[in-house]
């Protein structure tokens, strides 16, 4: 987490997967996961399934691979985990490769990195084909409560004014001749937090005072709606559909 | 700590899901019942804030660096039940928009890393400010001793929801020890920077800390700047240099007599910071072991419990699952438990002492390296 | 309630503020009696020194605080807590940081939420948006995000946000800080062209003298000098006591003011 949180999220687009309202991807999306999550994990021809499954949707949304596959790259750390499964899990070992390895402990990793991988790659083809505001009026549709929904949408709104107020105050010390080096530089460090916590609380008095001067009164008027026709969900329930006739499959198999 | 989709069953992921939709319920009202109809605008920057303190990178030595994690800052500085929305908020908008943390798994992450961290924190910090003199240091020590304990008790929450519904065969006492022990050196990191954080703002606006109202409320009340008689009319209108001039302020009250950082080779100015970062150290090392070795031995009988529970109970998907693959928890017996849990915190100790003696090697190293050729300078 | 306002024959004052008096809940005390009128469609600077009670004043011209003495009327209406949406609505305060004011995803949002809050929705809200964008010259960016807009871009919206509620006055606060010598121009054009009453709050004295016939210095919690602006930026004696200084190499008298017809 951290860093690469600068690039673009969104991908611009016209493809009939970024035309679909947001809250059919959003529970399209949240169900083809749990499908996954629920399948089998010896069910190895399953996983295939679903990744061909995205690979359509990723196609169909006109979002290249190269694109995706870097995105991946935010679940690297448990990639480490999932490799250090074998040699820590419990069960009969297996010989491989000169090592002696934990059977379960390598159906484990696997189990972990199809899932996980599969869950990833979901959430990054949601994220490239909706965008940010698109996204939390999604969420408002699914009933996610609406106070949830505008702390949501404050935090992005102002998420780039506050890391550019850091930005600034790291400019700033950085132009006095300061550089972070090690655990002494901490203190210095954590009072640079504590006053971007002060500009933030700040902010946010004034920002409900600007509110307040234009007639809030606690509820966010609904400006913008979306709604879905039925033809849409069909469409975007397609995905989890099929995933559901694949998981199915994978447990009827013996 | 992000859980991705697939560690955790589907079935505690639902369960943890509810749960956490439970928690994030209540503490939306809590929030409002404290900030009425501030709640959304102030929790939202405090969230960006989070979000945005998440990327400051503190070095710790040798070219390795941390961040802040934020759970117990939240709670402290905000409150618990706001602290618990920005953290669920945070979680949430990593999930959705950078994949960070499984769909699935958002329940699992958000009773870990949201409700467990905050809640333990703040109990913690109340607790320590309640018993402790009424004095501002006070508070910085209970910001310590509450992030401190956090982190760890975060993991022992993920080694209990793993012990439930973990997909990977690992014994659990194995995964505690991993878990805690790493988790104790975060949260001596963790501790130690947020203390800081706390003290800085705790220095120029007291009003500020939720956690510390009552405490500060006597008049310690320092106003950074001296420009204005002002009219409180300005004061609106003050606050860039005063938010400016916070830094200088706030970094002489936390790092002891204001030595000067001018690179002017005279002894004391350098001295100051050296001796506080070497407290800094002492206090994270003691307070690691104080962990690795009381604490998780204690702690470690907990998950071993709710497991002994599950199979007596026979929690069904996870028994059949973990049956059928002969794992280690259907013939996890009582005999076995005890020596688990030694070997679990000994190994937990082991880890924390080994790594923290690798740690302090680099990091002394570094520093005399640095000391000689700064004297060689001058 | 409104008949007062709607009759013709006796159109009240946009503005009118008698013996405000206000202590803050700290016990310091900002505003000692202020006494202040503005008639409708006037546009009118209000000037003084840092800590003079400025913002103070403005902050009770919507009801966000509340008078300790005296009353504001706003276009015949009193400023308690029994209509205060109305009132909010009335008078539309442009905040000096634009990123404070501008709190929702995108620029359309924003202008609409004033609006929608009181209560309007569909076709109607959308035109009253159009216009409102239009007449800043904003509006090709209504479905940008506000922080991907330039400062002058972000204040002109600013701007935007308040006119969509159609006020009976526009209080500014420091309108020109921080704009390019083009934003500055771009927005002066903006602030002539609308027929509402206006209360700018500045420091910036040429500015308020471009664009405002009257000014009135708040010192010290009261009204110190209420004039023609050129006239008051002409007397040195007050100008300094108040601590407003013109800028270097600025002849308020070689300035010949642009005559404003009477509306």
């Amino acid at each position: 987490m951290g860093a690469g949180h600068a690039h673009k999220l969104y991908r611009e687009g016209r493809s009939p997967v970024h035309a679909l309202p947001p809250h059919c991807k959003i529970a399209a999306v949240f169900c083809f996961v749990l499908v996954v999550v629920s399948t089998p994990r010896e069910a190895v021809w399953a996983f295939g399934a679903y990744a061909a499954l995205l690979a359509g949707v990723a196609a169909a949304a006109r979002i290249p691979a190269g694109y995706v596959l870097r995105r991946l790259l935010i679940e690297v750390p448990f990639v480490a985990f999932a490799v250090l499964m074998p040699f820590v899990a419990e069960g009969p070992r297996v010989e491989a490769l000169g090592m002696s390895l934990s059977a379960s402990g390598l159906w484990s990793a696997w189990n972990i990195l199809a899932k996980g991988t599969l869950g990833v790659a979901a959430s990054v083809l949601l994220a490239s084909t909706t965008e940010l505001r698109a996204l939390l009026l999604g969420l408002q549709r699914l009933r996610m409560p609406s106070l949830l929904v505008q702390i949501a949408s404050f935090m992005i709104r102002y998420g780039d004014v506050i890391s550019d107020e850091m930005r600034r105050m790291r400019i700033a010390r950085q132009s006095r001749g300061f550089e972070a080096r090690g655990v002494r530089h901490w203190g210095v460090l954590a009072s640079s937090a504590g006053a971007l916590f002060i500009r933030s609380y700040e902010r946010g008095e004034r920002v409900h005072l600007a509110m307040v001067s234009r007639g809030y009164t606690g509820t966010m008027p609904v400006i913008d709606d979306v709604t879905a026709s039925r033809t849409q969900w069909a469409h975007a329930a397609a995905l989890p559909l099929t995933a559901l006739a694949v998981c199915l499959t994978g447990w009827m198999l013996p | 700590m992000h859980v991705p989709d697939g560690f955790i069953d589907a079935p505690v992921s639902v369960v943890t899901g509810v749960v956490a939709a439970g928690a994030v319920a209540v503490s939306l009202r809590g929030a409002r019942r404290e900030l009425d109809e501030r709640t959304a605008p102030l929790a939202g920057l405090v969230a960006a804030f989070i979000f945005a303190v998440q990327m400051l990178n503190f070095p710790v030595a040798a070219g390795t660096s941390g961040h802040l994690l934020g759970g117990a800052l939240a709670a402290i500085l905000v409150g618990p039940y706001t602290g618990v929305l920005c953290v669920s908020v945070v979680l949430l908008m990593q999930g959705v928009l950078f994949a960070d943390g499984g769909l699935t798994a958002l329940g699992v992450n958000i009773t870990d890393m949201a409700l467990v961290t905050t809640v333990v924190a703040y109990a913690l910090f109340r607790g320590v400010v309640k018993l402790a003199p009424h004095r501002r240091r006070t508070v910085t020590v209970a910001s310590f001793v509450a992030a401190l304990i956090s982190v760890p008790a975060a993991a022992v929450a993920f080694t209990a929801i793993y012990a439930l519904g973990g997909t990977a065969d690992v014994a659990i006492g194995k995964v505690f020890a991993a878990m805690v022990g790493v988790h104790v050196l975060i949260g001596a990191g963790e501790a130690a920077i947020t203390a800081l954080t706390v003290g800085a703002v705790v220095a120029v606006r007291p009003d500020l800390v939720y956690g510390a109202r009552g405490v500060t409320a006597r008049p310690l009340e320092i106003r950074s700047s001296p420009l204005a008689p002002a009219a409180p009319g300005a004061v609106a209108r003050a606050e860039g240099p005063a938010a400016e001039a916070a830094p200088a302020t706030a970094t002489s009250e936390a790092s002891e007599p204001a030595g000067a950082p001018e690179p002017a080779g005279t002894p004391e100015p350098a001295a100051a910071p050296r001796r506080s970062a070497r407290r800094v150290w002492w206090a994270g090392l003691a307070a690691a072991l104080l962990c690795a070795g009381v604490v998780s031995f204690y702690a470690s009988a907990s998950p071993d419990g709710l497991e002994k529970v599950a199979h007596d109970k026979g929690i069904d998907q996870n028994e059949e699952d973990h049956a059928a693959k002969d794992s280690p928890l259907a013939d996890y017996g009582v005999k076995d438990i005890t020596d688990a849990r030694l070997s679990g915190g000994l190994a937990g100790v082991i880890g924390v002492g080994a790594t923290l003696a690798v740690g302090s090697g680099v990091f002394i190293v570094v520093r005399r390296r640095r000391a000689t050729a700064e004297s060689e300078r001058s | 309630m409104d008949a007062a306002v709607t009759d013709p024959a006796t159109t009240p004052p946009s503005l009118e503020v008698s013996g405000l008096a206000y202590a803050y809940p700290d016990g310091h005390q900002a505003l000692f009696g202020v006494d202040l009128t503005v008639a409708r469609g006037e546009r009118v600077a209000l000037l003084g020194p840092n800590g003079a009670g400025k913002t103070t004043l403005v902050l009770h011209l919507n009801g966000i605080l509340t008078a300790g003495a005296g009353t504001v009327t706003v276009a015949g209406l009193p400023v308690a807590k029994a209509h205060l949406a109305e009132i909010r609505r009335r008078v539309g305060i442009v905040f000096q940081d634009p990123d404070d004011q501008l709190f929702m995803p995108t620029v359309r949002e924003d202008v609409a939420f004033g609006p929608a809050a009181a209560g309007l929705r569909g076709a109607e809200l959308e035109e009253r948006v159009r216009r409102a964008l239009e007449r800043v010259g904003m509006a090709e960016f209504a479905d940008r995000p506000p922080h991907h807009l330039s400062f002058g871009q972000r204040r002109r919206v600013a701007v935007a946000t308040v006119l969509a509620m159609e006020p009976e006055i526009l209080v500014l606060d420091e309108p020109s800080s921080n704009l390019d010598p083009a934003s500055r121009r771009e927005l002066a054009d903006i602030l002539r062209s609308l027929e509402v009453t206006v209360l700018m709050v500045t420091h910036d004295l040429p500015y308020a003298l471009e664009l405002c016939p009257r000014a009135v210095v708040l010192s010290g919690g009261v009204i110190a000098a209420d004039g023609g602006t050129q006239e008051l930026l002409c007397d040195e004696e007050l100008m300094r006591e108040h601590r407003l200084e013109l800028p270097f190499g600025f002849d308020p008298r070689s300035v010949r003011v642009p005559v404003f017809p009477a509306r």
